[in-house]
């Protein structure tokens, strides 16, 4: 749904995450939110009917784009920077307890 | 629109006693200064709850818990009512000794209700619970509540009884004119022959209109809710000797609570969160359910109660002004008994007894003395 | 930790609040949610200074390199990536950072938090695919994001118009671009003489609105836009001349205008106004910034919409407003003359009262089976059937259907449950109060909360 202006320019990723473990070059200045954005299957499933959801605001007032990041769920992916090495998973329905 | 009954409070009380005076022939107007169930009845744990209970309180109680299993009957729907019973835990042997003692003395005056179990049965029953818990009182048959929907349900039930209600209604005097009452309110005159006073945190106020100046004090118990969460627990959790009750709602967020206070506004108008008073309540939560430290609060409120010095209701007759029926200062624990407080105060109100023994709730125990009577 | 202020926003007011304190001494801590200081204007300003973008997204993005570089000299204690979740009185600041709860202390505090976009549900604004204008140039800015496939964008006021321009300049492609502003009042016009201060400004709108003339994909006069799909965003329709139009599309970006963040001061208690004109509620402040409650300021977009040179200026005066409060010998009066910050601030005002007039927020009524809470996916039918079975409270109709309750504490259904509610109960939307903003500010874990015991405070 969106591609980075930087990777017609760059001959390289600036680094790499693991979504849903599969490996996805990024970018810098991107957020766990953008990556919601680019990779399918990643956007959060509502606890209350379980349809999906992607990032609507991209500034910390909806919480779409929460996102389990390295293990921790209910991650607000706009303001998660990414890191090389990150690894993002999709939050499903209830957050999951003792994790 | 002069009633025969006119209720002072829109929480659960004043709905309950309402719908059941009307149901038995009463005209009946409840006045609420805000919103139905803005204070202590929105803001409640709604813990369904005969375990631990004052021994004064139990026979309201028990009435109480046979009416919360065949709530449709009273109101129409069963209030989100689920009987996933209560646990009250032990931590450790002392606190154990000490709830075999409380069932023990139980038993002797013939009350049944609590079950003394052991750390292997609290395992089935919380598989989530910390390894350190030694054993519970269990009572299968109590339960919990959706406060919002005993609310409407009371609500509706109530209307199509007869009874009106008014919202955003506040009572500013209260007088007697020969056999009723004169309620002067910001929403009109009204005459009544019995008024009831269930305003919860404002009773007193409302009392020393009515000529009975009571002690009172305010409680501003805190609760937390977390986001949904999967499945953590399925009965209401308390723990003996601290300030924590636990459930899960049927929409899986937690919800803790137990009586961690807030802080009080200057005009006692409102309560706010204090969160580091909070973290004691949170604290003892996870110490249990230490499965939970990375689970997220998503809101916090501290409810408005009146809360009497021996923390017990004021439930009667007014012993200085005629027609003036009481029933407030169930201090942090009045939501099970709604269902059967209503039906005691509408016995008061329209046959002047009841069959319960009141006497421990008598308003003698919080007036003020040396007041003339009105 | 202790200082005499936290300032809560590392935009353009609360930079600038925090360079004026620092300039005069005082202690300041500046806490902000982003990574990096700019806030949502500048976001990401220094990093995009050496990227290809930061030409495409014009002057005024690039005139927030020297803002931060002037807030970085000030050597003001910064924290970053931070969320303040509390405010208690004696101002104490809890806020969370890399997973772990602080509390910091402070004599006076400054909200610089800034705006949001304006809530406006409509059919199918849930399905991925559709999110605000706002959201898409915020990933323009973060990493260089542009919208693939059919991009429509439907909204008014200028920044749409704003971020097709960027787009386009990037090589990005708009597929339609549905103006959804009313036209414009005599009233509206009224305030063009006044708008001329500006004059820039408005040749920059003007600018703007001709080039998107020029590419012939302007829809105007549109009525019932809906989104619909299976689970995404695949069509966007809408009524025009009692013509129901469908187009295929990838992203539906969306926009109309943006509203004071105001849950800090709403959970602090502080007196609001309704612009009923806007339709949002604003902290009422003295002319230093100061609200209803001592030693809580706000400045910039939280205190009213006015863009970021009001806030900048704002932002200045609520620093010597936020000096005089603590009463360290200044004179704040002579100090805000020299610097005609009062002038400086009409300036930038100029334009404002043409803005709002023009775009006024749409009053359409929602549908009964449109979602107005996105965390609970609560109707507008919901929420009427609740209303008027209740008292003109947004109180109760949350209790009863759970709208609002969700993580985003009623940041997106605050205002259309306030409307519903006064549009059951007949009553002007401003007669209906907002819901009642209850901790934590941000979501925060239980962990975190059990081991505050453990936290100076």
């Amino acid at each position: 749904m969106f591609r980075s202006v930087m990777a017609g320019l760059k001959e390289q990723a600036d680094m790499t995450v693991y979504v849903n473990g599969v490996e996805t070059p990024a970018w810098d200045g991107e957020t766990v939110a953008s990556i919601l954005l680019r990779v399918p299957n990643v956007g959060r499933q509502t606890p209350v009917s379980g349809e999906t959801r992607l990032p609507y605001c991209q500034m910390g007032v909806c919480f779409e784009c929460l996102a389990v990041v390295d293990g921790v769920p209910s991650v607000q992916g706009c303001l998660m920077p990414l890191k090389d090495g990150m690894r993002i998973e999709r939050q499903r329905g209830r957050r999951e307890v003792g994790q | 629109m002069n009633p025969d009954i006119l209720v002072i409070g829109g929480g659960l009380h004043g709905l309950s006693c309402a719908l059941q005076a009307a149901r038995r022939g009463a005209s009946v107007l409840v006045v609420e200064r805000h919103f139905l169930g803005r204070h202590a009845s929105g803001s409640t744990a709604a813990g369904v709850r005969t375990l631990g209970r004052d021994p004064a309180e139990l026979p309201l109680s028990l009435e109480a818990a046979e009416t919360w299993h065949k709530m449709a009957d009273l109101v129409g729907d069963d209030c989100g009512f689920k009987a996933c019973g209560q646990l009250q835990v032990a931590e450790d042997d002392a606190a154990m000794a000490s709830i075999a003692a409380r069932i023990a003395r139980l038993e002797k005056q013939g009350m049944h209700h609590e079950k003394l179990i052991g750390a292997d049965e609290l395992r089935e029953l919380v598989p989530t619970i910390s390894p350190h818990c030694v054993g519970a009182a269990w009572v299968s048959g109590d339960g919990s509540a959706d406060p919002h929907r005993a609310i409407c349900a009371f609500r509706d039930a109530a209307k199509r009884a007869g009874v009106n209600i008014i919202e955003q209604c506040q009572v500013i005097s209260l007088g007697r004119n020969g056999q009723s009452w004169q309620i002067h309110t910001t929403k009109g005159d009204f005459s009544a022959a019995v008024v009831i006073n269930a305003a919860g945190a404002w009773a007193d106020k409302i009392a020393e209109m009515a000529g009975e100046p009571v002690r009172q004090a305010i409680r501003t118990s805190m609760m937390v809710v977390t986001e949904r969460a999967g499945d953590v627990v399925r009965p209401v959790i308390s723990s003996f000797g601290r300030k924590l009750s636990f459930k899960q709602t049927a929409e899986g967020t937690l919800l803790i609570g137990g009586g961690a206070q807030g802080r009080l506004a200057a005009d006692k108008q409102s309560a706010s969160v204090d969160v580091q008073a909070l973290s004691v309540a949170v604290q003892a939560a996870v110490r249990l359910f230490p499965s939970m430290v990375g689970t997220r609060m998503v809101r916090a409120w501290a409810g408005m109660e009146a809360m009497t010095e021996d923390h017990l209701p004021v439930i009667g007759f007014s012993d200085q002004a005629e027609g003036l029926i009481h029933a407030f200062g169930f201090s942090g624990h009045g939501f099970q008994l709604v269902p059967s407080v209503g039906r005691v105060v509408a016995d008061l109100a329209i046959e002047g007894k009841s069959n319960q023994q009141l006497d421990a709730f008598n308003v003698n125990r919080v007036s003020e003395k040396g007041v003339a009577s009105c | 930790m202790s200082y005499d202020v936290v300032v809560i926003g590392a935009g353009p007011a609360g930079m600038a609040a925090a360079v004026q304190l620092a300039k005069l001494g005082i202690s300041v801590c500046v806490v902000d949610e982003q990574p990096a200081p700019g806030g949502q204007i500048w976001r990401g300003v220094e990093r995009n200074a050496t990227s290809p973008v930061f030409k495409a997204l014009g002057e005024d993005y690039q005139k927030g390199s020297s803002a931060t570089a002037a807030f970085h000299a000030a050597g003001i204690d910064y924290q970053p990536a931070a969320q303040v979740w509390q405010i208690e009185d004696g101002w104490k600041v809890f806020l969370t950072a890399e997973g772990k709860s602080r509390c910091i202390t402070a004599k006076a505090i400054l909200l610089a938090n800034g705006a949001q976009e304006r809530p406006v549900p409509f059919a199918g604004w849930t399905l991925p695919g559709v999110m605000t204008v706002g959201a898409a140039q915020i990933l323009l800015k973060s990493g260089g994001m542009l919208p693939e496939g059919d991009v429509w964008i439907a909204g008014a006021g200028p920044l749409p118009l704003l971020y097709a321009t960027q787009l386009l300049e990037l090589g990005g492609k708009v597929a339609g671009y549905i103006d959804t502003s009313q036209k414009p009042s005599l009233k509206a016009l009224s305030h063009l003489p006044a708008a001329w201060r500006d004059f820039p400004g408005l040749m920059k709108g003007l600018r703007w609105i001709w080039k998107l003339r020029r590419s012939g994909k302007l829809v105007r006069n549109t009525r019932n836009l809906r989104a619909t799909g299976d689970g995404q965003l695949r069509q966007i329709e809408w009524e025009s001349n009692g013509k129901t139009r469908k187009r295929d599309v990838g992203v539906l970006l969306v926009h109309e205008g943006v509203v004071p963040r105001i849950h800090e001061t709403m959970a602090l208690g502080c007196d609001h106004d309704w612009n009923d004109q806007q339709k949002y509620f604003a902290p009422r402040v003295d002319q230093w910034g100061e609200t209803s409650r001592k030693g809580i300021f706000v400045a910039g977009d939280a205190g009213g919409i006015g863009g970021w040179k009001v806030a900048t200026v704002s932002g200045e005066i609520a620093g010597l407003g936020i000096a005089r409060f603590l009463n360290i010998g200044i004179d704040a009066e002579k100090l805000r003359r020299e610097a005609a910050l009062d002038d400086g601030r009409k300036r930038a005002m100029a334009l404002r009262p043409l803005l709002d007039a023009l775009y006024t927020p749409p009053q359409t009524p929602i549908a009964d089976d449109v979602v107005v809470c996105r965390c609970e996916e609560v109707t507008a039918g919901r929420i009427r059937e609740a209303a008027r079975a209740s008292a003109p409270d947004v109180g109760a109709v949350k209790a009863a259907t759970r709208c609002g309750m969700g993580p985003c504490q009623g940041r997106q259904c605050g205002y259309s449950v306030q409307a519903l509610v006064a549009e059951v109960n007949n009553l002007p939307v401003g007669d209906v109060r907002f819901f009642n903003i209850r901790p934590p500010l941000k979501p925060v874990t239980l962990g975190e909360i059990a081991t505050l015991q453990d936290v100076e405070a």
